[in-house]
């Protein structure tokens, strides 16, 4: 007698009916379409869209359904050549006015989108797009906060009148500066400097040294300080790169953290890379100063004779000198967030800035109130010259003034810039925020697929699939007959459970991806061919069909639960190690042992039994 | 239908002389190409560029060749697949620090010079530190799934000498598969390391399913000698070896010829690494067991230890 516990059968055919559900999105395929964005980021219109329709038909290019997602024009074609003309013919006709990006909208009907079912994200190897790994330098970062706290010691020490001969950033125990020393000459009152600094240095460990020519305290920033503002560094960059790329206009961009310092951005249908990088490369950072009013900026200008403790800049927008003290009030990393709108007076950029610049701020404008205060974009860059025959590269960093206004009001960290024409205040606010990436970051690592190509490895990589997986089949029907169609079966349902759990965890699916799906088949086909070979040896050894089947799965089971296990390791390994699109094939792998051990050993056992067990008689198995 | 007769009776264990000296002559033959050839590791491990242009018109590979010098690219790889429209281009890493974001300028300069219609169909860039970072990492992941297939292998079979098979196994297919790329010279890069993981880990499926065979055989079989008992597990298993491995080969095959030129090293790594494995778990993990002087005794002690053998 066959027989099989009911809430097995139930359990199998729930996960494969749920499997099914999430697996179907993928079915429908997705349809090649051009997103078209306004290039000041308001909402395009019904009109427009007509307008645009029947411009792209005009130029002979066969368009599909297009709709208006989030006030951006979703245009779908049949075939890539239409997307790239389409593409083409957009960008030349209204360069100023729309931004159009590369990208897929899947034909998923409405109601499985409602339901929150979306087919598998495909990788970048497959729509075609631009990848970017950039490295971050962090410890510039750090760098920056000790500046930061050298400031900071000097002021409380002067408020606190204690005098202080060198205050200055030092390596200890490290080959990267990470600690403030302050020298204190020996008339100075070591322990009134020592709770003076106690609130600017909060957290840090401070260390006092006596010296013959006075005393040294050493505050140190502690590892986890140190790594708190590394993960600062690198979340703004996160930020503020993510605003970079959706001023791009980009369909689902990606941009994540990898590893400590790294930094990788995916940008599906993008082609210019040029353009990109010019958008996302320039790293900029701001400095609050005020004006140095008591000198003429034209005159320093044109004598070259810049008075002491002040600097000379240019302003970017009108070109004229402006001299500036060369105290900081605030710096880009302390900007928390800057935005345009509207004032009484026009428009405006509304400026925030953390607690500890707010404060300085304050007290800033108590003290200079009507004076004139300006705003300095520095942007870092790298430039290749030639020196001796050499290629040498070097930074080189760029300061212009880009707002100078007279401070009307005493505040801290939240004021408005105003007196600005409105598509000055949004590049104002544009230029601050991306001010706010402090740390220079590197790009290490790009690299590009044309939709072209994109499409052909979809393309080869289904034939594969099908090709693989009919083979597959067709031997396992003749080798196994029906025993072989019920393995067929299983491994069908094998590929829409792996299919479905991708699909759930939102995996994107690339090349070696597909490769893996595939292999995965190949694989899967071990567990049924182990429990065929031991159903064969019963009834060769002459046990009763019904006996020979129960006994099949049971011999076979450690022999099948063994085997895995080994690929398994390699699996879970490559998906530690691995990055892009290897990690796909790694999870792919890993998925797939384990779904195709969950079909062969309780799918299949549950259709074998549907067809042969209970109480009737079988005088001969086909297999 | 079947392809085997249901007792095969091939005698491997007096045979083995023969496997070991073809599988000694194959594996020194891919440890001395691999010591003086070296591989031709792609760029994702030495940092350079690859691309791969297409041009509107015919071009010639030498035109190609002196306008990327002209940009400053030394010793530039140019060459044609497909027509003669496409071309394939590989810089080798430069010594110097330059950005990734210079040399692609530097390189979209040299194509336009060519042909204002030049389009880059696919691009790699990768910096020199990022070649050395996933060299190490991809050793890493070697050192590291060899490690954890040595701790299961270590506590999977409960006598050493079937054990030395198991590694003996594990360490012939990656030997060989990294030999067939050193000879041919074929482009070794990532995907072909996630390959090669892949055969370590799926090769040794076998050689586990053939030792539990023994364990069983000789469960069953306590008197006969030794080599019989390995002779009879192995080509009992045998009809299921080879069909697993026909069967998985059908789809590699498939991917090879038709997954296009992305996945051609991948999956040459898999074709070579489970037909390698095939022929270690038959002739070789076996008979190293053998000369290591198995027998009934070693893998059930006592008739107590062979009970517990069988809790998971």
């Amino acid at each position: 007698m066959l027989e099989y516990a009911r809430w097995k059968y139930i359990l199998v055919a729930a996960v494969l009916l749920l499997a099914l559900l999430f697996a179907l999105p993928n079915f429908f395929g997705e349809d090649r379409a051009l997103q078209v964005a306004r290039k000041d980021h308001g909402a395009v219109t019904a009109d427009a869209e007509h307008a645009l329709e029947s411009f792209l038909q005009q130029h002979n290019i066969r368009v599909g359904k297009s709709y208006i997602d989030n006030g951006r024009l979703m245009v779908r074609f049949a075939s890539v050549g239409d997307q790239l003309a389409a593409r083409d013919a957009v960008e030349e006709q209204y360069k100023g006015t729309y931004i159009t990006a590369l990208t897929s909208a899947p034909r998923t009907p409405a109601l499985l989108r409602t339901l929150g079912l979306r087919p598998m994200p495909l990788g970048l190897d497959l729509r075609g797009g631009l990848y970017l790994l950039y490295q971050v330098d962090v410890n510039s970062a750090v760098g920056t906060a000790l500046d930061g706290y050298v400031q900071d010691v000097r002021r409380a020490l002067a408020a606190a009148s204690i005098p202080v001969k060198d205050v200055t950033t030092v390596a200890l125990g490290s080959d990267k500066p990470n600690a403030v020393r302050i020298v204190l000459p020996p008339e100075a009152d070591v322990s009134a400097a020592r709770s003076a600094l106690t609130t600017p240095l909060q957290g840090l460990s401070l260390n006092v040294d006596n010296l013959a020519s006075g005393s040294a305290i050493t505050a140190t920033m502690t590892t986890a300080q140190i790594r708190e503002r590394q993960d600062y560094a690198i979340q703004q960059n996160i930020t503020t790169l993510r605003n970079r790329v959706n001023e791009l206009g980009v369909s689902e961009p990606i941009v994540q953290r990898q590893g400590i310092d790294r930094i990788n951005v995916q940008l599906p249908g993008v082609q210019n890379s040029a353009e990109v990088k010019d958008i996302l490369g320039r790293v900029a950072t701001l400095e609050f100063r005020l004006e140095d009013m008591q000198n003429n900026a034209i005159e320093a200008q044109q004598t070259g004779h810049v008075p002491l403790g002040s600097k000379l800049y240019t302003h970017t927008r009108f070109g004229r000198p402006v001299l500036l003290k060369r105290e900081v009030i605030a710096t880009g990393d302390q900007l928390t967030n800057a935005t345009s709108g509207q004032s009484q007076e026009g428009p405006a950029v509304n400026i925030k800035l953390d607690a500890r610049a707010g404060e300085n701020m304050l007290k800033t404008t108590r003290a200079n109130l009507n004076k004139r205060m300006a705003v300095v974009l520095i942007e870092k860059r790298r430039e290749t010259t030639e020196v001796n025959g050499q290629k040498v590269s070097r930074e080189v960093t760029d300061e212009e003034v880009v707002n100078d206004a007279t401070i009307r009001g005493i505040f801290s960290n939240s004021f408005q810039i105003t007196g600005l024409q409105a598509g000055e205040a949004r590049e104002l606010a544009l230029l601050l925020r991306s001010g706010s990436l402090a740390t220079v970051i590197y790009e290490i690592e790009e690299r590009a697929v044309g939709p072209t190509l994109g499409a052909k490895n979809i393309q080869e990589g289904v034939t594969a699939l099908v090709v693989g997986m009919a083979g597959v089949f067709l031997f396992m029907a003749i080798y196994y007959k029906v025993f072989g169609l019920v393995a067929d079966l299983v491994l069908l349902a094998n590929v829409v459970l792996l299919t479905a759990l991708l699909s759930m965890m939102r995996a994107s699916l690339s090349l070696p991806g597909i490769a893996g799906i595939i292999l995965t088949v190949g694989m899967a086909v071990d567990a049924n061919v182990l429990i065929y070979e031991r159903i064969r040896e019963e009834l060769r050894r002459g046990v009763s069909p019904q006996a020979a089947i129960r006994a099949g799965f049971e011999k076979a089971f450690s022999a099948i639960f063994d085997s895995n296990i080994t690929t398994l390791i390699a699996g879970v390994v490559l998906w530690v190690f691995g990055t892009g699109p290897i990690r796909g094939f790694a999870i792919v792998l890993t998925l797939g042992i384990a779904t195709s051990m969950f079909t062969s050993l309780m799918g299949s056992r549950a259709l074998l039994t549907l067809m042969y067990g209970g109480r009737r008689k079988i005088a001969r198995l086909a297999i | 239908m079947e392809f085997f007769s249901h007792a095969t009776n091939y005698p491997f264990m007096a045979t083995r002389k023969v496997w070991y000296t073809l599988s000694a002559v194959l594996m020194v033959v891919a440890l001395v190409s691999f010591f003086t050839r070296g591989l031709n590791l792609a760029i994702d491990f030495t940092g350079g560029v690859n691309a791969e242009v297409n041009f509107p018109r015919t071009v010639n590979v030498d035109e190609v060749r002196t306008h990327l010098a002209g940009a400053g690219f030394h010793d530039p790889q140019v060459a044609i697949f497909g027509s003669a429209r496409d071309i394939s281009i590989r810089l080798p890493p430069d010594s110097k620090q330059t950005s990734t974001a210079e040399i692609r300028a530097r390189l979209d300069g040299a194509l336009k010079a060519i042909d204002p219609g030049a389009q880059v169909a696919q691009l790699d860039v990768v910096g020199p530190q990022v070649g050395n970072e996933l060299r190490i990492s991809a050793l890493e992941a070697l050192g590291f799934t060899l490690f954890m297939i040595f701790i299961y292998i270590a506590f999977r079979f409960h006598t050493w000498r079937l054990s030395s098979g198991a590694i003996f196994a594990v360490l012939h297919d990656p030997i060989l598969v990294i030999g067939f790329f050193s000879l041919t010279q074929m482009s070794f890069d990532l995907a072909v390391v996630a390959a090669i993981l892949a055969v370590i880990g799926y090769s040794l499926n076998d050689t586990v399913v053939v030792f539990d065979r023994i364990r069983e055989r000789f469960e069953t079989n306590r008197r006969s000698p030794p080599a019989v008992v390995l002779d009879q597990s192995i080509n009992q298993t045998l009809s299921r070896t080879i069909m697993t491995k026909v069967v998985t080969s059908i789809v590699v095959v498939a991917l090879l010829f038709l997954g296009g030129s992305v996945l051609k090293g991948f999956s040459a790594a898999l074709l070579i690494g489970i037909i390698a494995g095939t022929y270690s778990s038959i002739y070789i993990s076996s008979a190293i067991a053998l000369d290591f002087g198995l027998t009934a005794e070693h893998v059930f002690p006592s008739v107590k230890k062979a009970a517990l053998d069988h809790l998971p």
